[in-house]
């Protein structure tokens, strides 16, 4: 009889812990929020198929396929599967749910699945694509695009923001650009690229100095800093447009900060004989002073709810990192460890800060989270890493590095993992400035 | 009436060139005096030569002084330790030979650099450097130069002398520059 007793009790045991991942599937998050970069979700995406009414060739097919594979795969939450490891015949592959075998892609780990059927007729595209959850054997997003060929990578990033819109419901950073600093003309001028490296153009062509380049929050302005007139002056240009105001007081006029959603910045000025952090209007009138402490504050980045700024102020001795509430005026020291902490950047999530420490002759980037205060180290013994700056979801961070030598724009993960290179200029290129995300131009 | 005005154009033309004389060595002193009180009308042409900067063969003694003096102001550069603005006893001293020559020629407005190595973030580095050059300029006006005649900028870590990755270079840069606009 006890036997018997000890065998149902393990069966009891044993069976839910069977059935228990099928209950979790239902329910499961496809990524994990807290850290959506431990485990990527293996995905796979064919070479698109033509659709019925035409006959698009394999290049452009396989062109499209390739775009929308790099374009997933910069977000960092996905393991592209290979290719050569598809079950299926690689040409025409079916497109919608009946036809589709989801037992070949299950049975070679992928969790999702992206299809693409395109029309190529002369220098017009129509473009069908699916996602698919592979498990549940279940369309989860379908989209179809038309338009002129030049379109084509629009159409994809489209796609991809209701992908990453289904999955974490955030539109993610498709629409997103980084402004930086490159030398290749034989001077500071600043450059705007796409969130992926793609197409970077000259902004500034003034053959001064140029530094500190920032977003307004509809993506419509670039404020700076500029040698022009031989002293550092804000200037606020149009990125279409002739409209520009310039903040030219005495003294320094530095590194500008747009409050979150409003036409209003903060920014480093000295011509009360102190280095303060005044509010200023989009079009360079100053509305208040948010420091008071003598000594130099600079640096501001703003709380997404814009109720607060981090700086960096030198008032006990070195410099560190202070968060202001603008409401109730109290000030509160953020960073403890090491004697050298600056370019402090808010997370557009609110919860965390990344900034820049000299150690022993070395910059390198840490992440602190507001409520622990505990800081991490995210780059290590890859010369030096400076300047970081927040993608709009808060999912990645751009550095400069200059851990090839000459320095350059990187890419990491919030957690600090997948560091890359975003593109590769002539000269050096530094101090990226990651763009909000402007919902579909 | 037109003696007097004669007689005040002549002093006018005197006092400076006296003072310049007596910053210059000792030794060249008695020759230049005796030149500038037996002719007067040569004084402006001394104090246009100067300004050009030209050396001939012919270029007087006083001369040369003077323009190794102007030469010593502009090239005598002062430096700072790591993330500081203060000056140190040799920097006074510079400063105190400057303050002389801005005295000396008290028409002259000057633009004081404030550089920074750089380690260190550039906008950091930008408040800094204006911190040096503000406090350069605090010790000129403490020793009675008046505060309109110099003029501050700072350049953070962007144009450094020594490009070099080494805690030679870096000191080089940390510097303040005083240069005639």
């Amino acid at each position: 009889m006890r036997k018997y007793f000890i065998k149902t009790i393990c069966l009891a045991i044993f069976l839910p812990l069977l059935i228990m991942p099928g209950l979790c599937w239902a329910d499961y998050d496809y990524i994990d929020i807290k850290n959506p970069f431990l485990r990527k979700i293996p995905i796979a995406i064919p070479v698109f198929s033509s659709l019925p009414d035409s006959k698009t060739k394999k290049p452009a097919l396989k062109k499209a396929s390739d775009l929308l594979s790099e374009t997933l795969e910069f977000t960092g939450y996905f393991k592209m599967l290979d290719r050569g490891a598809f079950l299926i015949n690689p040409d025409n592959a079916p497109l919608i749910t009946p036809k589709i075998n989801f037992n070949n892609w299950v049975s070679i780990g992928a969790e999702l699945l992206i299809t693409g059927g395109l029309s190529k007729k002369k220098n017009t595209i129509v473009m069908e694509l699916r996602l698919f959850d592979t498990f549940k054997g279940k369309r989860l997003v379908g989209k179809k695009y038309e338009g002129p060929l030049g379109d084509l990578r629009q159409m994809i990033r489209r796609f991809c923001s209701e992908v990453i819109y289904h999955l974490t419901g955030n539109r993610g950073i498709f629409n997103s650009k980084i402004a930086f600093i490159s030398t290749g003309s034989g001077n500071k001028e600043i450059y705007i690229c796409d969130f992926d490296g793609y197409s970077p153009k000259q902004f500034t062509n003034n053959k001064s100095i140029n530094l500190f380049p920032a977003w307004s929050s509809d993506l419509k302005y670039i404020a700076y800093t500029s040698y022009l007139k031989g002293k550092p002056d804000i200037y606020i240009k149009q990125l279409k447009g002739k409209h520009s105001s310039v903040i030219a007081q005495k003294g320094i006029n530095l590194a500008p900060a747009w409050v979150p959603g409003r036409f209003e910045l903060a920014a480093t000025l000295s011509f009360s004989g102190d280095q303060e952090i005044y509010l200023l209007t989009g079009t360079g009138k100053i509305i208040k002073r948010l420091t008071r402490k003598w000594g130099s504050d600079v640096s501001p980045t703003w709380s997404p709810d814009g109720k607060k700024i981090a700086f960096v102020s030198n008032r006990a001795g070195s410099p560190q990192i202070y968060i202001k509430d603008i409401n109730s005026r109290q000030v509160e020291r953020l960073t403890f460890n090491g004697q050298y902490n600056t370019q402090p950047n808010w997370s557009p999530r609110g919860d965390k800060i990344v900034y820049c420490a000299l150690e022993k002759g070395r910059n390198n980037i840490f992440v602190v989270d507001i409520k622990s205060r505990q800081p991490i180290q995210l780059t290590f013994d890859s010369g030096d890493n400076e300047s970081p700056s927040w993608s709009p979801d808060g999912s990645l961070i751009a550095f400069s590095s200059t851990r090839e030598g000459p320095s350059r724009i990187y890419i990491m993960t919030a957690f600090g993992t997948d560091q890359r290179r975003l593109l590769f200029l002539r000269g050096e290129q530094t101090n990226p400035k990651w763009s909000p995300n402007v919902n579909n131009e | 009436m037109r003696k007097n005005l004669w007689i005040g154009l002549v002093m006018l033309f005197l006092i400076p060139v006296f003072l310049f004389t007596v910053s210059c060595a000792q030794q060249e002193v008695k020759d230049t005096a005796e030149e500038t009180t037996t002719e007067p009308e040569k004084a402006p042409e001394e104090t246009a030569t100067e300004a050009t900067k030209e050396v001939t063969p012919d270029t007087s003694a006083e001369e040369r002084a003077i323009m190794a003096a102007r030469n010593m102001f502009l090239s005598e550069d002062v430096y700072f330790e790591f993330d500081k603005s203060t000056l140190d006893s040799m920097s006074q001293d510079i400063l105190s030979r400057k303050a002389d020559w801005m005295r000396d020629n008290s028409d002259v407005v000057v633009s004081v650099e404030g550089h920074c190595d750089e380690r260190g973030t550039n906008e950091y580095n930008l408040a800094l450097g204006e911190r040096r050059a503000e406090s350069v300029k605090s010790f000129l006006v403490d020793l009675g130069i008046d505060a309109y005649r110099i003029s501050t900028v700072s350049y953070g870590e962007e144009r450094p002398v020594d490009t070099g990755h080494n805690e030679e270079a870096w000191a080089k840069n940390r510097r303040a520059h005083c240069l005639i606009p």
